[in-house]
């Protein structure tokens, strides 16, 4: 098989140019997160941060100013507040069990909405065989949380509200204060999470304005190194360990620390956070000159997910009609431009992407859709070559199709 | 958002980029359909045939993955010439190894495009014939079952969504 991805590479070359927006599901690492990483393999803070020589206190030290990077940019009151996991998967896993098992016996219900990433999804989903039940609050068309609903589905019984900040697929951003509010409201014991790997860097985020219990945060959304994430615990919130061995200097997550990609972490946070307004408003026109002109020159097609100031500033979500998604990132991919779709062609189970048929859409509007993330280091001239590159392919594929699908 | 990676053959990378025997066929025999748009694959075939029950030519519309345009068209290269008893007797599996072989979850693309084949085989002798041949199986045989399940999963599926976004 490997012999077969060989051939589709070298049936990339000569590429005029490339323009990576998959930053759904990973990124490129800047050049000075890279290099403020570099050292701490083999120059420093190589040591296990909890042993007693000179590496291990140059790596807990290393940890410490990382942690507390991220704490001041989370606005948290202290910089245990602030836990890092391998991941956003990871972080979501350690919110729900961690929240679950701490609080055993005092409720059986866990709520979330039905566009929740797969890693609170299918937790949630999994401690139903523990007794637990689900109830997924349903989002209207442009993925907003229904907070009528919401309201219904918290009672006494609920232990754990885990609500994205904003959508990951769709860029919607939720009214995330009022949703804990109302949770609040209805029952104060319940736990309140937000995934907020979409949110952190991108949108402003203070976890004590929001006054959220739990809050998960990621680095390479923010263009830092995969492999590292943190859930934000609020001082005084107490979730249990899901794995257990040698406790270092993180107390919810067992195992020797990894300093090099935390140094990335905290580093991809400044540059996120430097120039912040700027970056927004960079990111935001190449957003909305990506749907603006799509949505202008090619017929048939959706955007999924709100418009203007309630949209992520990074992403681009459209569903093209009589376009099939897998094969059309295929297409894109042989032109130099990486995105990905929320088709189902690569399931057996032919299910399409949850949060699109969870906003309305049709199976066949989801199969033909494309989402984009745009960074601060995307420029004009990037955007204007998948908007030469876009029209194209649609067209060609769109041909093959022929009169077979009938909208 | 698709996150299998599908290490596709050269094969299928070169019938994705240029596909043969694309498009509908104006004056064709018979046409038939396999998947619908629900699943995400969904296969249209035309094919003429003459008095001697030999296929002409065969195209095809496919709105589907990579490996959906590729099985596609190689069955209608394969089938150009043949006498009617004989493209029935291709099977997926033979065009899967045909196509450089496919990755486990796109079998299905193999074994749709046979589907619609068999399907247009059979319209064929029940519509203009009437009278099928001995060797046309009354079964539905693997192919077209596997196709009809398919449809059936996604008109589930599809309806359930629409059932819970109506909130009953």
């Amino acid at each position: 098989m490997v012999e077969n991805v060989r051939e589709l590479l070298k049936a990339h070359e000569g590429l005029r140019r490339e323009v990576y927006l998959d930053i759904e599901n990973s990124s490129f690492v800047p050049r000075e997160v890279l290099e403020a990483m570099l050292p701490y393999f083999n120059q420093r803070a190589y040591g296990n941060p909890t042993l007693t020589h000179k590496p291990g206190w140059e790596a807990f030290e290393a940890i410490m100013e990382s942690a507390q990077k991220i704490a001041s940019f989370l606005s948290c009151k202290n910089l245990e507040e602030v836990n890092f996991t391998p991941g956003e998967t990871e972080a979501n896993n350690l919110a729900l069990l961690g929240t679950t098992l701490q609080m055993r016996g005092k409720g059986r219900k866990i709520v979330i909405s039905e566009i929740e990433p797969l890693s609170v999804v299918h937790v949630a989903e999994m401690l139903t065989k523990y007794g637990f039940s689900i109830v997924k609050v349903p989002v209207n068309s442009e993925g907003f949380v229904n907070l009528e609903k919401l309201k219904e589905a918290v009672d006494s019984e609920t232990v754990l509200a885990s609500f994205s900040t904003v959508n990951h697929e769709i860029g919607t951003i939720q009214p995330i204060k009022e949703a804990m509010e109302i949770v609040k409201d209805k029952n104060p014991k319940t736990i309140f999470h937000t995934d907020a790997s979409d949110a952190y860097g991108k949108i402003p985020f203070n976890v004590r304005e929001l006054d959220v219990d739990l809050a998960t945060i990621s680095s390479y959304k923010i263009l830092g190194p995969r492999g590292i994430g943190a859930l934000y615990v609020k001082e005084g919130v107490n979730i249990e360990r899901i794995l257990e061995g040698q406790i270092g200097t993180q107390k919810l997550w067992p195992g020797v620390e990894n300093t090099p990609l935390i140094v990335g972490f905290a580093r991809a946070s400044e540059l996120a956070f430097q120039k912040f307004e700027e970056n927004g408003a960079h990111m935001r026109r190449l957003r909305d000159k990506l749907i603006g002109e799509i949505t202008a020159s090619i017929v048939d097609v959706r955007l999924n997910g709100p418009k203007g100031e309630r949209r992520a500033p990074d992403n681009v979500n459209i569903s093209f009609l009589r376009c099939e998604g897998e094969a059309l990132t295929i297409e894109l991919s042989l032109n130099g431009v990486y995105v990905s779709s929320g088709s189902a062609c690569t399931r057996r189970l032919l299910q399409p992407s949850h949060v699109l048929v969870a906003i309305g859409r049709r199976f066949e509007e989801a199969h033909g859709s494309i989402l984009m993330k745009v960074t601060r280091y995307h420029t004009e001239d990037d955007i204007d070559y998948v908007l030469e590159v876009l029209p194209k392919a649609v067209e060609r594929l769109r041909g093959i199709t022929g009169a077979t699908v009938v909208e | 958002m698709s996150r299998v990676p599908l290490p596709y053959s050269q094969k299928i990378l070169e019938l994705f980029r240029n596909p043969k025997n694309l498009g509908k066929m104006e004056d064709a025999t018979v046409s038939a359909v396999a998947g619908n748009p629900q699943c995400g694959d969904m296969i249209t075939f035309y094919l003429k045939i003459n008095e001697h029950d030999i296929i002409e030519k065969a195209s095809f519309e496919s709105y589907g993955c990579a490996a959906n345009i590729a099985t596609s068209s190689i069955v209608t290269e394969k089938v150009k010439g043949m006498k009617l008893e004989d493209a029935w007797k291709i099977t997926w599996k033979s065009v899967a190894e045909e196509v450089g072989g496919l990755p486990a979850v796109k079998f299905h693309c193999g074994i749709l495009a046979v589907g619609a084949l068999r399907r247009a085989i059979r319209a064929y002798y029940k519509n203009k014939k009437q009278i099928p041949p001995e060797w046309l199986p009354k079964e539905l045989t693997f192919e077209e079952k596997q196709a009809l399940e398919e449809e059936e999963l996604a008109r589930i599926l599809s309806k359930k969504m629409k059932m819970a976004e109506e909130g009953t």
